[in-house]
């Protein structure tokens, strides 16, 4: 089974486009954004010390960052300890080759998943097929993905954009053993979904992860989930590989504490989430005979070096930015080109990938800088702060080659750092304006501003400035 | 209090009206005026858009422009957060001490109109008369980067005769963003096209902000629609009297 790449994707803008152009999509991002976002307020706001928390979860966090080296290095030192195995992947294709290499050991040609972010990144799935390995999603909305041959547009709600009578058809025409008659009754879809993935639980040799923290400490590896799946993945088969980010290493289970209580509540709107795996090593009679920890770099160490775009690192996958955005309640997460989509994407994505392609270079330009994302962010990640810092590497890497947009900007920029040629500038405008149009009004600009003029009016320049107005009634400069 | 105005480049530009009414108000409270010609752009433009090296000769000019105010006020909501938030962090980034030096003191003094009157000057009612229903778009700087809070909706409650009307979704940006606007255009419009729907629905005849520039997108798809709802900055407002 293949999934489309993100390679080639056209940039956020014309991909916004295609999105905004689809009314039912919009209004099934619009229904489940906004139910989560006033669930979430509302579990939010039963916590009186949420802000003390939030803090507390950002410092645990730059702590953490700052001292990575260290924590890493017990984390590797305390998995061996209890029997683990711990591989270092600099990139998306060296922990890919290891996860196949460690499948083809295991004597297996399949795999079950838990929901992971961090081998979408990797593209492991593909990765797989290419080696002849099949894996297997296991959550529910990743499957109605897997099997629609799509791609995930949400961090925590993969099949946000389908509606169940989608899913219906999804099913009848990829689940090789649905049965007959299937209707979009939610019960039924789930039913279905079960009886396909258990068999395959019960079979499966190798499972496969990523975790949502790592404590150093003790060597214990943590899956935060809601229907068991996981679970099912991390204790039945023989093996277990768990791909994970480097970033996502806590140093104790006090640590933990406080990452269970800003999670759930941001995320689902939970105070506890359903399922909390935990896991050290391996144990005799219990669980997985051989375990593999995978531990991910693949841009996270240049992300480190930058001092504003590092808190980025501080993510824990809440998608509580993406509930609040009122761009992406627009346009929906495909137009991110990413697994990571929304404003956390916006910062992440080009971080890791660099801002090289067209896609990339357009994802920090995503937003309006409204701010929604950092207030209900449980780690304070300033996200409108790390967009426009990344705006300005876009601007500095185009630096060396010409460029309309910049050349513009450098022009508006003399005149704006002057008094005088801004209102040389005005002068001419309210000249202008017999041409403009007397009602006050422009109804139509030419290009690029007719972006603007096509659903909005323009102002006319007035007959004067304010500048002018105040020479002319208070005497000029003072 | 002898008071800077800090116009902004398009305030000054497209909406003189409410620099003057900014003038007459606080003139009207027994305050002066002053205007330094020098003044141009904060630079917010070039900032939020990536052009961080042209943004630094505007933080310069307004540095020369209002040094030693005690006070400077501005209609904009996001230019006074452009000033106090990222001006010392260009100036930092630029390696220029004596001009870092010089926006840390003039930073904390740049308020936004109502955040001047209500926490500066300690006014509310400031004998405005308006009579007509006003719904107020509080600006998405204003809310999450100055935090002006309800200080806005209490100087509308002050004005007599006006009847201030619910907005739903009041705290969602209109999609307006600067460059956004242009960039990605289609969003912009339909995050504006919701914004519009709302203020259409609450029954108000005014729509008032902090900012001239989520007015002058909003009130340019409410003209394109046709719609029955005029456009007005709040200093605007608070100037009329009967």
């Amino acid at each position: 089974m293949s999934m489309p790449t993100y390679l080639g994707l056209p940039a956020f803008p014309e991909a916004a486009a295609t999105a905004l152009g689809n009314a039912q999509l919009r209004r099934n991002l619009a229904h489940a954004t906004t139910t989560i976002r006033v669930k979430r307020a509302a579990a939010v706001a039963e916590l009186a010390d949420w802000q003390q928390l939030r803090a507390a979860g950002k410092a645990i966090k730059d702590h953490t960052l700052a001292h990575l080296d260290t924590y890493l290095a017990r984390l590797e030192e305390r998995v061996t300890d209890a029997g683990g195995h711990v591989h270092w992947a600099r990139d998306a294709a060296e922990a890919n080759g290891i996860v196949a290499a460690l499948v083809h050991a295991a004597g297996a040609d399949s795999v079950v998943k838990v929901k992971s972010m961090t081998t979408q990144e990797t593209g492991l799935n593909e990765a797989l097929a290419a080696e002849h390995i099949t894996a297997l999603e296991t959550d529910l909305a990743e499957l109605i993905v897997q099997l629609g041959h799509d791609q995930p547009s949400h961090i925590l709600v993969p099949a946000i954009h389908r509606n169940r009578t989608e899913i219906r058809d999804i099913f009848l025409a990829e689940m090789a053993d649905v049965p007959s008659g299937l209707t979009d009754a939610p019960a039924e879809l789930a039913a279905a979904a079960r009886t396909h993935l258990r068999r395959a639980f019960l079979s499966a040799k190798v499972g496969v992860s990523g975790a949502n923290f790592a404590i150093a400490d003790t060597g214990t590896l943590v899956v935060v989930e809601s229907e068991g799946n996981g679970r099912m993945c991390l204790t039945l088969p023989e093996t277990l590989i768990s791909v994970v980010g480097i970033e996502k290493v806590l140093p104790s289970w006090r640590d933990l504490e406080v990452f269970l209580a800003l999670l759930p509540r941001s995320s689902t709107a939970e105070r506890m989430n359903p399922y909390t795996s935990t896991w050290t090593g391996v144990r005799p009679g219990d669980g997985p005979r051989d375990f593999h920890l995978v531990l991910l770099d693949n841009g996270r160490t240049d992300a480190l070096a930058d001092t504003i775009g590092r808190q980025a690192l501080r993510c824990i996958r809440c998608s509580a930015c993406l509930n609040v955005c009122p761009v992406y309640e627009r346009v929906g997460g495909h137009a991110y080109g990413s697994p990571y989509p929304g404003p956390i994407g916006a910062i992440i994505t080009p971080q890791l990938r660099g801002v090289t392609s067209p896609l990339d270079a357009s994802l920090p330009y995503a937003s309006t800088l409204c701010g929604a994302c950092y207030e209900v962010c449980p780690v304070a990640i300033n996200i409108p702060e790390a967009l426009v810092h990344l705006r300005a590497e876009v601007v500095d890497a185009q630096r060396s080659s010409p460029h309309a947009e910049r050349i513009v900007m450098g022009l508006a920029a003399w005149v704006l750092r002057s008094g005088r040629r801004l209102g040389l500038v005005q002068r001419a405008a309210s000249a202008s304006r017999v041409l403009l149009g007397r009602s006050g009004r422009i109804r139509r600009l030419p290009p690029p501003l007719n972006a603007w003029t096509k659903t909005r009016d323009a102002p006319a320049p007035p007959p004067e400035s304010f500048r002018a107005w105040w020479a002319r009634t208070h005497g000029g400069a003072q | 209090m002898r008071i800077a105005l800090f116009i902004t480049c398009l305030t000054d530009t497209l909406f003189p009206d409410t620099g003057k009414a900014i003038t007459s108000l606080l003139e009207r409270l027994g305050h002066e005026v002053a205007f330094p010609a020098g003044q141009a752009c904060c630079g917010q433009m070039h900032f939020n858009s990536g052009y961080r090296r042209e943004t630094v000769p505007m933080v310069r000019g307004f540095a020369r422009a209002f040094g030693g105010f005690d006070a400077i006020v501005t209609p904009s909501a996001s230019c006074a957060a452009m000033v106090r938030e990222y001006h010392p962090a260009v100036a930092a980034q630029a390696g220029d001490a004596g001009l870092a030096r010089e926006v840390g003191e003039i930073a904390p003094r740049v308020h936004e109109v109502s955040g001047l009157l209500v926490n500066v000057l300690g006014v509310v009612d400031v004998g405005a008369y308006f009579p007509y229903r006003v719904a107020y778009h509080p600006s998405c700087h204003s809310l999450r980067m100055l935090r002006v809070g309800d200080a806005p909706l209490r100087l509308l409650r002050a004005v007599r005769g006006l009847d201030l009307v619910d907005l739903p979704g009041a705290e969602e940006c209109c999609g307006f963003g600067g460059t956004f606007a242009i960039k990605n255009a289609g969003t912009s419009a339909a995050m504006c096209a919701d914004k519009v729907a709302a203020v259409r629905g609450s029954g108000a005849q005014v729509l008032c902000s902090c900012d001239n520039s989520c007015l002058m997108h909003i009130g340019g798809t409410l003209t394109r629609q046709r719609a029955d709802v005029t456009v007005r900055h709040l200093a605007e407002i608070l100037a009329s009297a009967s």
